[in-house]
């Protein structure tokens, strides 16, 4: 059996990566315009500049949206069904996750419901996923 | 040739048959559908002098396999809407005189996967580190996530979702070539097998092998062609995110937006002008995202505008008359069917014949809400 897909850090998503392995959710934000983002990349996708800086996030988000597989992805066999989830930060951004500590379904897993962020191992890295907020 | 000279589709085919065909390779489809094109354009290979397709297998490789030797190629790939986007490219190109007659082709053993390139996505890409780790598993699994909100924001029902596929379902049933005609109900559709939640089976594409081509050329040969010739009035393309996770808003296209207003300005039509529309439905969703971007119905209007049964045989707006990705055949990029429908109901010789369509817009997506390309075809020069 394949295991889960394992991400591999590029230079510019290392520090994202870094931030995880130490129990941070780290995004960049534009020294100018001040916009956070996700995905990590070395430009401000709102005004272009290359003047960025990671910061810690406050890791609490809410559920934006989501879809309960029924068809496992290779590695993914013990786990279905299982949601894939988007989340909204706090700080604006959203990034897709994992939804734990919550049954697959949809009564229990409800739009707009308060998450925080948990971080998994997988590999080399540990992987941001959610969980209720606590 | 100028800006406004005229751009005709001259030929449009697909192969001898869609659905599975274990027994023709990815480059085999591209050429059945090629050469299909060309013989319903009434020309000859020797007169195509410009090329486009997707890869695999690309261009180069389907230009060399019929003896085509190109002065014009696009191999821009961008998903299923790819063949809506070569259009556009391909008008360019002739209005540019930097070629006369241009070939496009899809073929995709979609099903079969004979010849056909290995799924393969690298895990140090962006969707690599930022979503195949949660267990995402091709488009089921990530085109469909938007749907849940939409249903939130706008109170889109279950059942309004899966009427979208027993009103396609209702066009198939008058189309031979369409691998599903049997008629399914809402309770049908609700009751087979979940694949990601809200999705069920029955709101997902079919998987298929297929192909087709279209021969693109001005206008000016317009009087000396076998078939009537489709005008294209106008054209549209754009792109949104490479990551569904990263759509800007889950409840609308921005690339269908952007791109059907650019079409529909082109042709200088509005949505009263158009007898006939395609909307690229790879899941149920998918035609109420596009009713909506286009301009056809407000925002969250689309579901219960489909479910009123607007868009079925008898209805004002005839959407998805082949059934659909849903019904007809999806290979994998679908775009090229809904071109081919497109010409087909404008030539009047369409399965599930529209009476005299003037207009036809064709809406393609590509990837999971990536890319949208749209085209304004009709029946007069405009």
């Amino acid at each position: 059996m394949t295991g889960k897909p394992v991400p591999v850090p590029t230079p510019e998503t290392q520090p994202f990566w870094d931030g995880c392995a130490a129990g941070e959710l780290r995004l960049q934000r534009c020294a100018g315009c001040g916009r956070p983002y996700f995905y990590p990349r070395p430009v401000c996708p709102g005004c272009g500049s290359r003047d960025v800086e990671w910061f810690t996030a406050s890791g609490r988000a809410t559920l934006y949206s989501y879809v309960i597989n029924h068809r496992p992805a290779p590695g993914f066999e013990d786990d279905a069904p299982y949601a894939i989830a988007v989340v909204e930060l706090d700080e604006g951004p959203r990034m897709m996750t994992s939804i734990v500590g919550l049954p697959a379904t949809p009564e229990a897993l409800e739009l707009d419901m308060p998450l925080q962020v948990r971080f998994e191992r997988r590999g080399d890295v540990s992987l941001p996923v959610f969980g209720p907020a606590r | 040739m100028s800006a406004r000279t005229g751009v005709i589709i001259a030929g449009a085919a697909e192969t001898d048959q869609v659905g599975r065909l274990p027994g023709l390779s990815t480059l085999q489809l591209h050429l059945e559908g090629a050469l299909n094109a060309v013989a319903d354009a009434g020309l000859s290979l020797r007169d195509i002098d410009g090329i486009a397709t997707v890869s695999s297998p690309g261009p180069v490789q389907v230009a060399h396999a019929l003896g085509i030797t190109p002065g014009w190629i696009d191999g821009t790939g961008v998903g299923g809407t790819s063949f809506l986007l070569h259009v556009r490219h391909a008008a360019a190109a002739i209005r540019a005189g930097y070629a006369s007659t241009v070939l496009i082709t899809h073929g995709e053993s979609g099903r079969s996967r004979v010849g056909a390139a290995p799924f393969r996505l690298a895990a140090s890409s962006p969707s690599g580190q930022f979503e195949a780790p949660y267990g995402t598993f091709g488009p089921t699994t990530t085109f469909t996530i938007p749907a849940l909100r939409y249903m939130k924001e706008y109170g889109l029902t279950h059942e309004q979702l899966a009427y979208v596929a027993v009103a396609q379902r209702r066009w198939a049933a008058k189309n031979p070539r369409a691998a599903f005609r049997d008629p399914v109900t809402v309770e049908d559709v609700l009751a087979s097998r979940l694949v990601a939640y809200p999705f069920h089976l029955l709101e997902c594409c079919l998987v298929t092998d297929g192909g087709g081509a279209l021969v693109v050329t001005s206008a000016e040969r317009a009087g000396s062609l076998p078939k009537p010739a489709v005008h294209v009035l106008g054209t549209g393309e754009s792109s949104e995110t490479p990551m569904i996770s990263q759509m800007v808003d889950f409840t609308e296209s921005q690339a269908f937006r952007l791109a059907g207003r650019a079409a529909f300005a082109e042709a200088g039509i509005g949505t009263a002008d158009v007898d006939h529309l395609m909307i690229y439905d790879a899941f149920a969703h998918v035609p109420i995202y596009g009713l909506e971007a286009l301009g056809f119905c407000a925002r969250g209007e689309a579901g219960p505008f489909i479910a009123d049964g607007n868009t079925e045989p008898g209805g004002s707006l005839p959407l998805n008359t082949n059934g659909g990705g849903l019904s007809y055949t999806h290979t994998g990029m679908y775009g090229m069917f809904a071109i081919t429908e497109g010409v087909r109901q404008l030539r009047g010789e369409a399965a599930a014949q529209v009476a005299a369509p003037q207009i036809s817009v064709i809406l393609g997506n590509g990837g999971m809400f990536a890319t949208a390309g749209v085209l304004v075809l009709g029946r007069q020069p405009g």
